[in-house]
C-alpha cells in the first residue's frame, strides 16, 4: 500500500519550552487533545494516547525514537489493534523552531497508509490539535470542540 | 496586512485554490507534477505557490534534490475556529430559539 507523508506547520506564540511540556504532559494535553499522552518519553520507551471519553481507552500506541528538549520528538504511531506489525505503524516527528517570541511548531506524520480508518483521522485530526493546543496556550482556552467536561 | 488578510487574500484567487485541491489528500508534489494539471505557466505557478506559502497554506520540504510542497491545513482550521464556528453556533441557537416560541404559541 502506498505511504504518504503529510506536513502540518503552526506559529504559536509561547516558548519552546512550554510547548514541549504541552505536547508530553497528560494534564496538558487533555485539554487540548481530548486525550491523555502517556509516556516517561525515555528513548525506546512506549507511549500511548488515552482518551478521556470510553473510559480512558487507548487510542495511539508506539514508541519514542527521539526526544531532544525542547526542539524534537520522534513517536511511532499505530492503531492500538495493529501492536506488534510493524508494517502498520508510522512515523511523527515534532520539530519547534524559535521564531522570536513564536514557535514554528511543524509535525511531519510519514510512513502513512493513505487509505486506512488509521490515516482519516490523522489527517482530519492535526489540524484541529495544532489549532486546539494554539488556542490554548496563547489564550488559555483549547477549542470548544475539543474541550471536556 | 495582518496574517488573516495575507490568508483570505491567498484564498480570493482561483488558480490558488485549485492549486491547494491538487495537494488536498495527495502527496507531496513537485512543482513540475503541479504544472502538469494546471493550464499555466511555471512561473505562474511559480508566483502562486509563494503567495500560499507566505500565507502558511503550502509548506516546502526538500527530498534530496526535490523541493517538494505540502497543504498545510492548520490555517483554514484557524479561519474555521474563528469565523465559521460561531456563526454556526449562533445558527444552532436561533433554531433552539424558534423552537421554543413556536412550542410557546402551543402553551399560550
Amino acid at each position: 500500500m502506498a505511504k504518504s507523508t503529510f506536513v502540518y506547520v503552526v506559529y504559536i506564540r509561547a516558548t519552546p519550552e512550554r510547548i514541549w511540556i504541552a505536547l508530553l504532559d497528560g494534564e496538558f494535553t487533555r485539554q487540548y487533545w481530548a486525550g491523555e499522552n502517556v509516556s516517561d518519553w525515555k528513548i525506546g520507551s512506549a507511549w500511548e494516547h488515552r482518551r478521556t471519553e470510553a473510559m480512558g481507552s487507548v487510542a495511539v500506541i508506539g514508541e519514542v525514537m527521539e526526544a531532544v528538549a525542547p526542539i524534537r520528538l520522534v513517536l511511532t504511531w499505530a492503531d492500538p489493534a495493529d501492536r506488534g506489525n510493524r508494517s502498520h505503524y508510522s512515523r511523527v516527528a515534532f520539530d519547534l523552531k524559535a521564531l522570536g517570541d513564536m514557535v514554528e511548531l511543524s509535525v511531519t506524520h510519514s510512513d502513512l497508509e493513505g487509505t486506512t480508518a488509521m490515516a482519516a483521522k490523522v489527517i482530519q485530526g492535526w489540524p484541529r490539535v495544532l489549532s486546539s493546543l494554539k488556542s490554548l496556550l496563547e489564550t488559555g482556552r483549547a477549542l470548544e470542540t475539543w474541550a471536556c467536561s | 496586512m495582518t496574517d488573516t488578510d495575507v490568508l483570505f487574500k491567498a484564498l480570493a484567487d482561483p488558480s490558488r485554490r485549485k492549486l491547494l485541491d491538487l495537494l488536498h489528500g495527495s502527496d507531496a508534489q513537485t512543482l513540475g507534477e503541479l504544472c502538469t494539471h494546471l493550464d499555466m505557466t511555471r512561473q505562474a505557478v511559480t508566483q502562486h505557490l509563494a503567495v500560499l506559502e507566505a500565507a502558511g497554506l503550502v509548506v516546502t520540504r526538500w527530498r534530496g534534490r526535490e523541493k517538494l510542497h505540502f497543504l498545510n491545513p492548520t490555517p483554514l482550521q484557524e479561519i474555521y475556529d474563528r469565523w465559521l464556528a460561531k456563526f454556526e453556533r449562533s445558527r444552532v441557537k436561533a433554531l433552539r430559539d424558534l423552537k421554543r416560541r413556536l412550542e410557546g404559541t402551543h402553551d399560550g
